[in-house]
This record gives C-alpha cells, sequence and structure tokens, in this order.
C-alpha cells in the first residue's frame, strides 16, 4: 500500500534522487567511528542537530498548555507539569534538551575548531556555526524567563543589565528587549515569548540550512 | 535453513535501523502526543449541586433563576453565572430548563412574543419551545431544551447538569 502510494508520487514527480542523494552520500573513512573509534567525535554536530529536533518538538508541545501572561505563565507551567499526562517528561525533555544542546554545540565547536576544520574553505561555515551558537544562547536567555518564577525573573534582570552595560546605546537596548525602560513584567516576558517561538527560531532554520548546505557542497575536511 | 530465506546484510541492516529508529521515535513522541491528547482522556468532573432559590417562589409560570457555579478551567478558576427557566407542573413537579436552544446555542426566553405568550422563544432565528421545553415542529430546534438536575433540600431547589434529552 505505502509502495503504491510512493511509487505513485515517484512516477510524477521523480522523488527518488531526492533522499537517494542524503542515503548513498558516502561517510568517508575517518569520519566512521567504526572505523577508528576516536571519529566519535565528528557525532557532536549531529548529536546537536537531534537534541534541537526534540527541543522543537517537545516546545510546539509546551504551547498547546502555556500562556505568556504575568497571571497565568507560572499558573498553566504548574498545570502542564502537574495535571497534565507526561507533562513532567515534556517539560523535562525541553529542560534538560536546552542544557544538553548546549553542550553539544560546545563539544562541536571544540572538534572543529582543535581539528582546524574551520580553516580555507570553510571559513564561512564556521561564520555561519558562531551565528548559530549565538542564537541558540539567544532561545536560552529568552525561555529561561517564561515559566515566571523567581530564578527566571533575576535571570533576566541580571540579563538585562548586562545588556544595559553596553556604551552609549545600552539603555535602548535593554528597553528594546524588556519592552519598558524600567519594569521587568508584563510586555517583557510577551517579548521573550515571540522571540523564543517565532524569531529565534526562524533565524535557527535558516542558518541551519546555510550550514548543512554548505558542508554538503564542501564536504567534510580531510583525516588529521 | 535454505538459501533463499537467508536475510541479506543489507536487508538486516535496513531492519535494524528501522527497528531502532522508529523506537526511539516512538519513545520521543510517546509522551507528547499523550501530553496533547490529555484533554479528550481526562474524565468529565460530575456537577455539584447548587442552591439556587426557596421551592416557595416556585409558581406554575416558568420564572428565571440564577445562579453562581465556581469553574474550573485548566489553570484557571473562575465564577461564572448559570440560568435556569424553573417552574411547578398541574402534577407538583418541578421542571428547571436549560435557557440554552438546541439550534445554535442563544438564549431564550419565556413568552417574549406577543404571538406566542406560552412559549419560550429564541430571538437568534425564531426558533420555539411549549412549556414542557420540547421543541415546536417547523422552527428551527431539532431536540427539546436539556433538563437540570434537581433536588429539593429543606426548602431549597438545588440544580445540578442539565441533561440533553
Amino acid at each position: 500500500m505505502l509502495q503504491k502510494i510512493y511509487d505513485w508520487v515517484d512516477e510524477r514527480v521523480d522523488i527518488t534522487p531526492l533522499w537517494r542523494d542524503i542515503a548513498d552520500h558516502e561517510v568517508p573513512e575517518h569520519v566512521n567511528p567504526a572505523h577508528h573509534f576516536s571519529a566519535f567525535v565528528y557525532c557532536f554536530g549531529g548529536l546537536t542537530f537531534f537534541v534541537t529536533v526534540i527541543q522543537i518538538l517537545s516546545g510546539m508541545f509546551l504551547t498547546m498548555y502555556y500562556v505568556p501572561d504575568i497571571e497565568n505563565a507560572w499558573e498553566s507551567v504548574y498545570y502542564l507539569q502537574r495535571e497534565v499526562a507526561y507533562g513532567q517528561i515534556v517539560r523535562g525533555m525541553h529542560h534538560w534538551g536546552a542544557s544538553l544542546v548546549i553542550v553539544m554545540l560546545f563539544l562541536h565547536t571544540l572538534r572543529v575548531f582543535f581539528q582546524g576544520a574551520y580553516k580555507k574553505p570553510r571559513e564561512l561555515n564556521w561564520i555561519v556555526g558562531v551565528l548559530l551558537f549565538f542564537v541558540m544562547l539567544g532561545l536560552g536567555f529568552t525561555g529561561y524567563l517564561l515559566p515566571w518564577d523567581n530564578k527566571a525573573y533575576f535571570a533576566t534582570q541580571v540579563g538585562l543589565e548586562i545588556a544595559a552595560a553596553t556604551p552609549i546605546i545600552g539603555d535602548s537596548i535593554r528597553s528594546l528587549l524588556a519592552g519598558d525602560p524600567t519594569i521587568v513584567g508584563a510586555q517583557t516576558l510577551t517579548r521573550f515569548f515571540a522571540i523564543h517561538v517565532f524569531f529565534l527560531p526562524a533565524a535557527l532554520f535558516g542558518l541551519m540550512g546555510a550550514h548543512f548546505v554548505l558542508i554538503r557542497k564542501q564536504g567534510i575536511s580531510g583525516p588529521l | 535453513m535454505s538459501d533463499k530465506q537467508r536475510v541479506s546484510r543489507r536487508q538486516f541492516l535496513n531492519y535494524t535501523l528501522t527497528g531502532v529508529g522508529g523506537f526511539m521515535a516512538a519513545g520521543m513522541l510517546a509522551p507528547m502526543v499523550r501530553f496533547a491528547i490529555d484533554p479528550v482522556l481526562k474524565p468529565s468532573a460530575a456537577g455539584d449541586f447548587q442552591s439556587v432559590a426557596s421551592v416557595d417562589e416556585i409558581t406554575n409560570e416558568p420564572q428565571r433563576f440564577e445562579w453562581i457555579v465556581e469553574q474550573v478551567d485548566g489553570w484557571y478558576e473562575s465564577e461564572v453565572q448559570k440560568t435556569a427557566w424553573v417552574y411547578r407542573t398541574e402534577d407538583d413537579e418541578i421542571v428547571a430548563l436549560s435557557p440554552i436552544c438546541t439550534h445554535l446555542g442563544c438564549t431564550v426566553d419565556w413568552a417574549s412574543q406577543e404571538e406566542y405568550p406560552d412559549q419560550f422563544y429564541c430571538p437568534c432565528h425564531a426558533g420555539r419551545y411549549t412549556k414542557d421545553g420540547v421543541n415546536v415542529p417547523g422552527t428551527p430546534p431539532t431536540a427539546p431544551l436539556p433538563l437540570f438536575d434537581h433536588k429539593v433540600e429543606e426548602g431549597m431547589l438545588y440544580l445540578g447538569q442539565a441533561q440533553d434529552r
């Protein structure tokens, strides 16, 4: 049945080459842990992507219950975690995954750095990678506020003070982020929510796409 | 084992990879899907009876009574006003009708139209119900008005959930 549907579509739009291109792409020997176990260091990029997929999925499901409003944010998180089936697990995935994704990203960066894999002609992909790192840090910073508990509130307070320490335009950056020159409140929460679920993920998808296209186009760097 | 049934290396790897991959995907998605469909699987809370009016107030003419119920909607708790049309039949039975029109959910009124002084009337699409809440054939509603569960204790009328009929 599935085969027939696949054949029907394939006959008309020829989709086989699309996935064959990825499936038949050979993993070089020096990148394959089956040949040299030390090649496991090449897994960190893929693991970062895997955890990112978990973050996107669990985040999508969390927004079914979460409300970005100072009256209800904490209550809705409490409700989804305590009253909804598997709420603790889904929130747990998003909570722990957020830390794990930074860890994986860092290990991936260290591997590329110490192997010198960022050198010509791959400088552009290094830049895209650094931008991805900033986007991830932004996601971590904005997501931290959303549960609207004491830890979230004061962590954001500190983060905003750091942003405000920027010379000359510091106060403007703070207002832009917090939605108000002095208050960390209703407008801060809605802003952080919008940045966390719309703006930064959009940037993330674009940059990830570029990251993958570039690595396919240039190939992975050779053995040491 | 005959050669025909031998699983090739490629097939074996395909099966294992699909199996392991499927298992991982299922392990990831199962909690999320259960999380999402929770409202469908939650048992609906049985409505408590609320004191609405003194039995002495109830006449043979339908009267509008209002009362407040505590509503728990996820993390949001609020007080919601409920309404019923209550009267006493000739056999001294108490009838408490829901005012929610069974056509499209507007609120019906008793004897609000001069032409139909002894009927419930819905202003949205001119739906009508007789005094016992049965819909008048030829008007939009297709079912009678729901009846509230009721009980009388110490001279007070208590209403519960509205039941479709």
